[in-house]
């Protein structure tokens, strides 16, 4: 056991009490990084190196020395005597969507791959206040869009810790792989259709997707504006406590940041849970997928092993003393994606337009006759097919004379979607539940090149977790043990809006019941490799 | 099943798109699109109210949340002068770009 593979709370726990440094901790991640992460993912990477599909490729940038210098003054000011903040010496990892200052901010994205961040991030800034360290910009699908990782313009992309030849899900995939490897105890997110959440799940991880507004999106490169949700992930439920404290609360730079009061979330983490309802879906044990050859929608129970995943950690959860409240109705989950498909492609095409060669990032070196050939030449040769495909669609289902068709019914569909859940979580309502318990994803971890390129199944991988997105209400993924073949399975607890303490408690009896089980000593491959290697 | 968004509607999304496609791209671009829209067609099979609201986010904004809005006052940036700098092609503090085509309205 490393440094870096303390929780954050120990971390900053041993820096407060000078057991250890906030430059030791940092070394220590910087050579986990060196052991595990082989070479960070880049635009036009060349011939692949050997040790490509052993390694992680969770970064894009490292910045080391701008860590070194963070963890420098963290000790200063402990030397001193000072305040140290709640995440002091604690490394952490931001997936490369947001703009950190002085930083390259990519999105994944050729086209902005020479773009220099010039201000940081609201939640960025507010967690290298609390002490913590920022250890560089981990890959993501490009500007989000894809629940794989692959789809980024900067290759290598990255791989599952667990087993290197599968995905480590996305788009998030960068920051829940850091976490799992130990490259760094935290990492901020984000979930527009369940990007924090199946990526957790995928790499045996936590991952918070806070409420709509919980958390600001100011410094956030934007895709689905009415969805985004910055979160954390984390080793732990009470580090992702730890950081939803210094995260959330209102900012006046985002005008959605909302005034609802952020509760201390790791003060009551670990009250009893003994009468909290918490509900079980039929809806949410079988999955809807299209077939794209015959256009016909197919329905089938998801694998025994995930079903027995939630249904155990069901009962888990009744030890402790929640109430398990069975075949609670969400007639409308399965509309969750097709309502995607238009809502966030609307959504994403009109946050695309800001990308022209005009005032930053990539310009097409071609000479052009005019402004409209630098634009579709800029913007043909800067974005990957996933964002064209966005922009194409967003533009079709908003056009005047399909938009009633389409976008208008897309959003009433939401509605519908919404009152699913207000209905189960009413106080007065049949069911009152406090939460919702779900698999987070259908299937486990994926082979590298199974699903991508087929851009309605990659979507259908997010069925249980886009609800919450549509909804705005809080959710997350927690490591629930592994399928057949090693790979971690996730389980999702979804609440009502702004009950991410309820959530986090539940979280935390969960792993309390389940601290004994064997699967919880299983360390990541990766990491067995390595010691292996050290040995 | 008939394809929705048929080889002339896509190149006339293409031009409102500002972009520009290689045959094989726009092929799979094309019948990317046409397999999404499957999907969405599933919507139509929901019974629908006629005056069932629209949500434009989850959560309903209450005035007790709702943060209140800014007072519209001019402020200098701090990293203004990191901005233009990132333009692909500057002068003087302004922007350059090619010739601008002009339509007669």
């Amino acid at each position: 056991m490393e440094l870096c593979d303390l929780t954050a709370t120990e971390i900053a726990s041993k820096v407060h009490r000078k057991e250890t440094s906030a430059s030791e901790v940092l070394e220590s991640a910087l050579k986990r990084i060196a052991a595990v992460d082989g070479r960070s993912g880049r635009l036009d990477p060349g011939a692949p190196d050997p040790s490509d599909p052993t390694s992680i490729h969770a970064f894009i940038t490292l910045t080391a020395e701008r860590a070194r210098s963070q963890a420098r003054q963290v000790d200063q000011k402990l030397a001193a005597g000072e305040d140290l903040g709640p995440l002091a010496g604690v490394p952490f990892t931001v997936k490369d969507i947001y703009c950190v200052q002085g930083t390259p901010s990519t999105a994944a994205s050729r086209i902005l791959a020479n773009f220099v961040a010039p201000y940081t991030a609201t939640p960025v800034k507010r967690m290298e206040a609390a002490g913590g360290v920022m250890l560089g910009k981990v890959n993501l699908d490009e500007f989000t869009y894809g629940s794989s990782n692959e789809s980024s313009a900067f290759q290598p992309s990255t791989r599952n810790p667990w087993d290197t030849s599968r995905v480590p899900g996305g788009s998030s995939g960068g920051c829940a792989a850091a976490v799992a490897a130990g490259e760094g105890a935290l990492s901020l997110g984000t979930d527009t259709a369940g990007s924090i959440r199946q990526p957790a799940a995928f790499c045996g991880v936590i991952g918070v997707k806070p409420t709509y507004g919980r958390v600001s999106r100011y410094g956030l490169i934007a895709f689905g504006s009415s969805l985004d949700c910055p979160g954390p992930l984390a080793r732990n439920v009470t580090d992702a406590a730890l950081m939803m404290n210094i995260i959330a609360g209102a900012d006046p730079h985002d005008s959605t940041a909302a005034r609802a009061p952020s509760p201390d979330y790791t003060s009551r983490l670990e009250e009893s849970i003994r009468g909290l309802r918490v509900g079980l879906s039929p809806e949410y044990f079988r999955i809807t997928y299209l077939d794209a050859q015959t256009g016909e929608l197919h329905q089938q129970p998801i694998t025994a092993e995930i079903e027995n995943a939630v249904l155990r950690a069901a009962g888990r959860l009744a030890e402790m003393g929640a109430d398990i409240v069975e075949n609670v109705p969400m007639p409308h989950t399965r509309y969750g994606i097709p309502v995607y498909f238009v809502i966030s492609r609307v959504e994403a095409a009109s946050n695309l337009h800001r990308y022209d060669g005009v005032k930053y990032g990539y310009r097409t070196p071609e000479k052009v006759k005019d402004l409209q050939e630098l634009y579709r030449k800029t913007r043909a040769q800067g974005f990957g097919p996933q964002p064209k495909l966005r922009i194409l669609m967003g533009m079709y289902v908003s056009a005047a004379q399909y938009s009633e068709q389409y976008y208008r019914r897309a959003l009433q569909v939401r509605t519908l979607i919404r009152q699913d859940f207000d209905q189960a979580f009413d106080r007065q309502g049949k069911h009152k539940l406090d939460a919702l318990l779900t698999p987070t994803t259908p299937t486990t971890a994926f082979p590298i090149g199974d699903v991508y390129g087929d851009s309605v199944l990659m979507q259908y991988a997010d069925q249980f977790t886009v609800p919450a997105n549509h909804a705005g209400i809080p959710g997350i993924s927690l490591p629930a043990g592994f399928d057949s073949s090693g790979l971690p399975t996730g389980i999702q607890l979804l609440g009502a809006d702004f009950a991410e303490e309820t959530l986090l408690r539940l979280g935390r009896a969960y792993e309390i019941a389940t601290a004994g089980d064997a699967w919880r000593k299983i360390r990541p491959q990766i990491l067995e490799n390595e010691s292996a290697h050290l040995r | 099943m008939t394809e929705t968004i048929t080889p002339e509607l896509f190149n006339h999304l293409v031009q409102l798109a500002a972009l520009e496609l290689s045959p094989e791209e726009a092929e799979y671009l094309r019948a990317e699109l046409n397999n999404q829209l499957k999907a969405i067609h599933d919507l139509e099979a929901i019974p629908l109210a006629k005056d069932t609201p629209v949500t434009s986010h989850g959560v309903p904004y209450s005035p007790e949340i709702t943060p209140p809005l800014r007072s519209d006052e001019w402020k200098a940036d701090p990293a203004g002068g990191d901005i233009i700098p990132q333009a692909p092609e500057s002068e003087n503090g302004y922007i350059i770009v090619p010739d601008i085509p002009h339509v007669d309205l």
